[in-house]
């Protein structure tokens, strides 16, 4: 299974990478796309918006199900991926290029309790067994 | 994989959406092997479904003439539906749901019991049943199966035919032409091979779930069960209330006012369409009047649809809004199929 080394994830198979403008990127795994299978729909949060950590932002629906996407840091929403909207299967190509949303992080320490990548790992190799 | 009924079946074989294009564009595949094929023999068969099932048997005439019904409860409401052949006048084959088999066999047998005692009912799990379907799929048959074209190319829709170890029906759920195919157990996955081989795709339960809806069938279990009414479940073609005949639910069918109708949904609005999200006939009315029973992304249209029971006052044409989490979608009614045969019909 390929999972990128440089970035942060959820629980809830979302991804974040904080980039060199401090600005934060934000997608769901491959794992989440697999296990959602063909995507056909995504509804972003709008520019501006405000989240909490963990809040509800975001949802991906794919031919088996609607799934929410949380915020996995707080901050505002300073831009969305507008591919998606009429090609919701880049998430299916390529779940860590297919981005949700950027954030302008509120707290940036807020990256330091999120899993890394051998703890999001080890999490997916016990949801295994 | 996911439980479907007690089997474990797979929901996709790689890409849910390729499965379904490629049954309306080509041939593909199903396992049905979960359903259960029943043979009912004896003398008396076939008044014993004349008072079994609420579509009409009498249609039945010739070998190998198939019929959709639904078997009713008292109450009229659907205890399943199932596809009942006339092989002869004394051996008649029902094919019912993975979920409900083993409900109908013991509703059967203990209406056999009161009503055609010498009636033999027997359980098929010997039988394996493969669908293949879409335009090129019974061409792919005749390919996989020698000498079964001269024995089926004529066999028109709702009408099977038993050839060498198989029972081909000219049946599907998909709105596209192909075989239904029962054979023995122990040689279906060589027969599977051999579609394979020959460019039949395996489809999964997602791909064949889009495909119903696009065709506009019925699913057990969602779009009606044993508290809903036929009439109001799009299944009003299916029930004979015209002739004298007496079936199980004729008389609560005919007692209970028909107030809703199954009728078709094209969202509007981006989004998916679910099962059991509310739908708003008029703006300033009160949520819950009406509610999706199967929806979802139609890969054909591009677009989410869905099967609505909503109120009579509704037709096709008339804009409702859809509750989808927070927010109200726009959506067109439709008269469905929304497919048949490759063609988008709305």
């Amino acid at each position: 299974m390929s999972i990128p080394q440089d970035l942060k994830y959820t629980k809830s198979h979302e991804w974040v990478r904080l980039e060199e403008d401090g600005s934060a990127t934000i997608g769901i795994t491959q794992h989440a796309q697999e296990l959602l299978g063909d995507m056909v729909f995504v509804e972003t949060p709008g520019v501006g918006r405000t989240l909490k950590q963990g809040e509800e932002c975001a949802v991906v629906e794919s031919v088996k199900a609607a799934s929410d996407v949380y915020a996995p840091i707080a901050g505002e929403v300073i831009a969305i991926n507008p591919e998606l909207e009429s090609a919701p299967e880049k998430i299916n190509q390529d779940a860590y290029a297919a981005w949700l949303f950027k954030l302008k992080p509120a707290n940036v320490a807020d990256l330091d309790n999120l899993l890394d990548y051998a703890a999001y790992r080890k999490m997916l190799e016990s949801e295994e067994t | 994989m996911v439980d479907f009924g007690g089997w474990d079946m797979p929901l996709h074989y790689g890409s849910q959406l390729d499965e379904h294009h490629h049954v309306r564009s080509d041939a593909g595949m199903f396992d049905v092997s979960h359903m259960l094929a029943l043979d009912i023999k004896g003398e008396t068969a076939r008044d014993f479904l004349r008072q079994l099932v609420a579509n009409n048997v009498d249609k039945l005439t010739q070998p190998g003439k198939a019929l959709y019904s639904c078997m009713l409860n008292p109450e009229g409401g659907v205890i399943d539906d199932l596809i009942i052949y006339f092989l002869t006048e004394s051996h008649f084959r029902a094919v019912v749901n993975a979920g409900t088999a083993d409900k109908d066999l013991a509703w059967m047998l203990a209406r056999r019991d009161e009503l055609a005692p010498a009636l033999e009912i027997i359980p098929r799990r010997d039988l394996a049943m493969i669908a293949v379907q879409g335009p090129n799929a019974r061409a792919k048959v005749w390919q996989v199966i020698a000498g079964s074209q001269a024995e089926t190319e004529n066999l028109k829709l709702f009408q099977a035919t038993f050839f060498d170890k198989y029972f081909i029906a000219r049946t599907g759920y998909t709105g596209e032409d192909g075989f239904e195919i029962m054979l023995p157990a122990v040689d279906a996955v060589e027969f599977w091979n051999a579609l394979h081989a020959a460019g039949v795709a395996p489809a999964g339960l997602g791909a064949r779930d889009t495909l119903r809806l696009e065709a506009g069938m019925n699913l057990y279990g969602q779009d009606m069960d044993e508290t809903t009414n036929p009439l109001e479940s799009g299944l009003g073609w299916t029930v004979d209330l015209k002739s004298d005949r007496e079936f199980i639910g004729k008389q609560a069918l005919l007692e209970k006012p028909v107030k809703q109708q199954l009728i078709g949904l094209v969202l509007v609005d981006r989004g998916v369409l679910r099962s059991h999200q509310k739908v708003v006939t008029q703006s300033e009315a009160v949520e819950g009047e009406g509610e999706i029973t199967s929806g979802g992304f139609s890969p054909t249209l591009n677009q989410s649809i869905a099967l609505a029971r909503l109120p009579l006052s509704v037709s096709a044409g008339d804009e409702v809004q859809v509750v989808v989490r927070d927010k109200r979608l726009k959506a067109k009614v439709v008269k469905y199929p929304f497919v048949r045969n490759g063609k988008i019909l709305v």
